[in-house]
C-alpha cells in the first residue's frame, strides 16, 4: 500500500498578466513544478524572492488559482475538493495582518469556528501558552507588539489542529526568542505527525529543521533532495577568515564576503593551500582563520548560480 | 461538514465588529435620522402633500426609518470587506473551507441586524415626536427584512468589486445614496410630475419603502403586492449576483 503524500505539486504554472505593470503579455511565476511531501516531513521551500515560493503556498491554501497542474492535501484537490483540503491545512501567512477589532482570544476562537471547531478552548489554552501568549489572551491585537502579533498568526494557523501546516517565512524580522519558542512548538507538533512546510530566508534555520529541502529559482524547481544529500553532494570545504585588506583578484569572483568575514570554497587540502599562498603572496592579513564544512548557505547559493538540474519529484 | 459550517461563528464575528464600535455604527446614524426629522418636520409640516389624512412629519418617520436601515445594511457588509481586503486580513477567511453559501449568509444576516437595530433605534427615537400606529405590521417587518436583505447584498458586491476606499464611496454616493433620496423618503411620488412619477416606479427603492409605509398608514402609493413582487425579484437578482462573485472567488482569489 503506498502512502498518500501529504501535499502534490503536479506540474504546477501560474501565469500572471503583466498589464500592471504596462508590459504585454504574461509573467511566469511557476512553470511545471512537481514534487510531493511525505506525511510527518518537516519540509523547506527555499528560494530567492520572486522565485515563486509564495505563490506556490497561495495555490496550496486557495489564494490563487494554477494556470495549469494539480494541488492536493492529503489526496484532496485544492480545487475540487477545497473544503477537505482546507481543513487539513494550516497557513502562517507571510505578511503580519489583523483583525483590529478583537482580543486574542476572540481571534482564535472566531477562527476555529471558521473550521466548525467548537468547544475549542482547551487547545487555545494549550497553543496560548506553548507561543507564550498566555498573559495576552485577553488583550486587543492592536495592542500587541510586532512579535506577539506573529505568535498570533501562528497561532491561528495552528487553532484547528491541521495534520499540515505551512509556514511562509514565520521568523521574518522577529527576535531570537520567538524563534526559539515557535521552532520548540513546530518541533513538537512534527515529532507529534504534523507535516511542515517551511519556506525561509534564513538558511541555517532551514538545515537545521528540514529533513528535505526543495529550492526555486523564477518559478522552476532547481534541485529536490533530503538536506544532508544536498550538504553532501556539493559540499567543499569553506575556508573562513577575517580580514581588513582588499583580497587579490584571483579571489574576488569566487569569495563570499559579508563585512569583514570572507569566505572561499576550497574542494581539498590542496585547494587551501593554495588559497592561503595566494593570501600570503599579496600581504593580506588574516585572522580567525577556519577551515570547515559547506553550510546550506553555501549550496544554496552554488545551486542558484548553476544550470538547471534534473529533478526527481 | 455541510455548505454553512462556519456560516454562524462569522455571522457572530460581523455583528460583534459593528457593535464594538457601536457609538459609530449604530448611534451616529440614529442621531442623524433624528437631525434629518427635526429640520425637515419643522420646515416642510403642512406645506408638503404626502398620503391623505397623514401629518408630514409621522409620513417622514417611517421613511427615514427604512433610509437608515437600507444604508446601514449596504455600509455594513461592504465596510467590513473593503477593510478585511485593504488591511490584508482577509486571508484569514479565505484559507478556511467556508462555502460561498457560508459567506453570504454571514455577511448579509450582520447585515441585516445592522440595519434593523439602527432603523428600531430611529424608530424609537422619533416615536417620542410623533405617535406613529402600525396599521398592518407584517409589511413593516417584510420590507425591513427584504430591504436590509438587498442593501446588505449590495453591499457585499460593492465590497467585492471596490479595490479601494473612493471605489466603494463612488457606489455608495452614486448609486445608494441617489436611489435612496429618490425612492420617496421625504415625500410622496404622487406629489411629482408625471415624467418623474414614472421615474420612481423604475427604481426598487420606492417599493422598499412604499412598502413599509404601508405597514405603518394601511395606505400606500403602491399596492403593497407590486411592491412585495418588485422587491423579492431585485433581492433575489442581487443576492444571486453575490452568490455568484463569492462562488468564483471574484476579485478575492487571483
Amino acid at each position: 500500500m503506498t502512502t498518500l503524500p501529504a501535499v502534490r505539486f503536479r506540474n504546477v504554472s501560474k501565469l500572471y498578466p503583466q498589464a500592471r505593470t504596462g508590459a504585454r503579455g504574461t509573467f511566469k511565476a511557476l512553470d511545471d513544478v512537481s514534487f510531493d511531501i511525505l506525511p510527518g516531513e518537516f519540509f523547506g521551500l527555499l528560494g530567492p524572492n520572486g522565485a515563486g515560493k509564495t505563490t506556490l503556498i497561495s495555490i496550496l491554501a486557495g489564494l490563487c488559482r494554477a494556470t495549469g497542474g494539480t494541488a492536493t492535501v492529503m489526496g484532496h484537490d485544492v480545487l475540487s475538493d477545497y473544503v477537505e483540503a482546507r481543513k487539513r491545512l494550516g497557513i502562517v501567512p507571510q505578511e503580519l495582518v489583523f483583525d483590529p477589532f478583537f482580543s486574542v482570544r476572540e481571534t482564535l476562537r472566531i477562527q476555529s469556528g471558521y473550521f466548525g471547531v467548537r468547544n475549542n478552548d482547551a487547545w487555545i489554552d494549550e497553543v496560548l501558552a506553548e507561543l507564550g501568549l498566555s498573559d495576552k489572551a485577553n488583550a486587543n491585537m492592536r495592542q500587541l507588539s510586532g512579535g506577539m502579533k506573529r505568535r498570533v498568526l501562528v497561532a491561528q494557523a495552528l487553532v484547528h489542529r491541521p495534520p499540515v501546516i505551512v509556514l511562509d517565512e514565520p521568523t521574518a524580522g522577529v527576535d531570537v526568542e520567538l524563534r526559539q519558542t515557535l521552532w520548540r512548538f513546530v518541533a513538537r507538533l512534527n515529532r507529534e505527525g504534523h507535516t511542515v512546510l517551511l519556506t525561509t530566508h534564513y538558511l541555517e534555520e532551514a538545515e537545521a529543521l528540514c529533513g528535505r529541502i526543495a529550492m526555486l529559482q523564477q518559478g522552476k524547481l532547481k534541485a529536490l533532495d533530503k538536506t544532508s544529500a544536498l550538504l553532501a553532494g556539493r559540499a567543499s570545504t569553506m575556508l573562513r577568515f577575517k580580514t581588513d585588506d582588499a583580497l587579490p583578484p584571483a579571489l574576488t569572483p569566487q569569495a563570499r564576503v559579508t563585512g569583514r568575514m570572507v569566505q572561499v570554497k576550497a574542494h581539498d587540502a590542496a585547494e587551501v593551500e593554495t588559497l592561503l599562498s595566494t593570501l600570503r603572496g599579496n600581504g593580506v592579513k588574516v585572522e580567525d582563520l577556519e577551515i570547515g564544512r559547506a553550510d546550506l548557505e553555501d549550496v544554496f547559493l552554488e545551486i542558484m548560480k548553476g544550470a538547471p538540474q534534473e529533478v526527481a519529484a | 461538514m455541510s455548505r454553512f459550517t462556519g456560516a454562524a461563528p462569522l455571522f457572530r464575528k460581523e455583528v460583534l465588529r459593528f457593535w464594538k464600535v457601536a457609538f459609530q455604527t449604530v448611534a451616529a446614524p440614529v442621531l442623524t435620522a433624528m437631525l434629518y426629522l427635526l429640520i425637515f418636520g419643522h420646515v416642510m409640516d403642512g406645506t408638503t402633500k404626502a398620503l391623505p389624512g397623514v401629518a408630514y412629519t409621522s409620513f417622514l418617520i417611517p421613511g427615514l426609518v427604512m433610509m437608515s436601515v437600507l444604508q446601514n445594511a449596504f455600509a455594513n457588509s461592504s465596510s467590513s470587506l473593503i477593510q478585511s481586503k485593504i488591511t490584508g486580513n482577509l486571508v484569514f477567511l479565505l484559507v478556511t473551507p467556508l462555502s460561498h453559501w457560508a459567506w453570504f449568509l454571514a455577511y448579509v444576516g450582520a447585515s441585516m441586524v445592522r440595519g434593523l437595530v439602527v432603523g428600531g433605534g430611529v424608530l424609537l427615537v422619533t416615536v417620542w415626536f410623533v405617535p406613529l400606529r402600525m396599521a398592518e405590521p407584517w409589511w413593516i417587518i417584510t420590507f425591513a427584512a427584504l430591504g436590509a436583505g438587498m442593501l446588505g447584498s449590495m453591499g457585499l458586491i460593492a465590497g467585492l468589486w471596490a479595490e479601494k476606499f473612493d471605489q466603494l464611496a463612488a457606489f455608495q454616493n452614486f448609486i445608494i445614496m441617489p436611489m435612496t433620496f429618490l425612492s420617496g423618503v421625504f415625500y410622496s411620488v404622487h406629489s411629482l410630475p408625471g415624467v418623474w412619477q414614472a421615474v420612481s416606479h423604475l427604481n426598487p427603492f420606492f417599493y422598499m419603502i412604499d412598502g413599509f409605509r404601508r405597514g405603518f398608514f394601511g395606505a400606500s402609493d403602491a399596492s403593497p403586492w407590486l411592491s412585495l413582487a418588485v422587491v423579492g425579484i431585485a433581492f433575489v437578482v442581487v443576492a444571486l449576483t453575490a452568490l455568484r462573485l463569492l462562488a468564483t472567488g471574484y476579485k478575492l482569489r487571483s
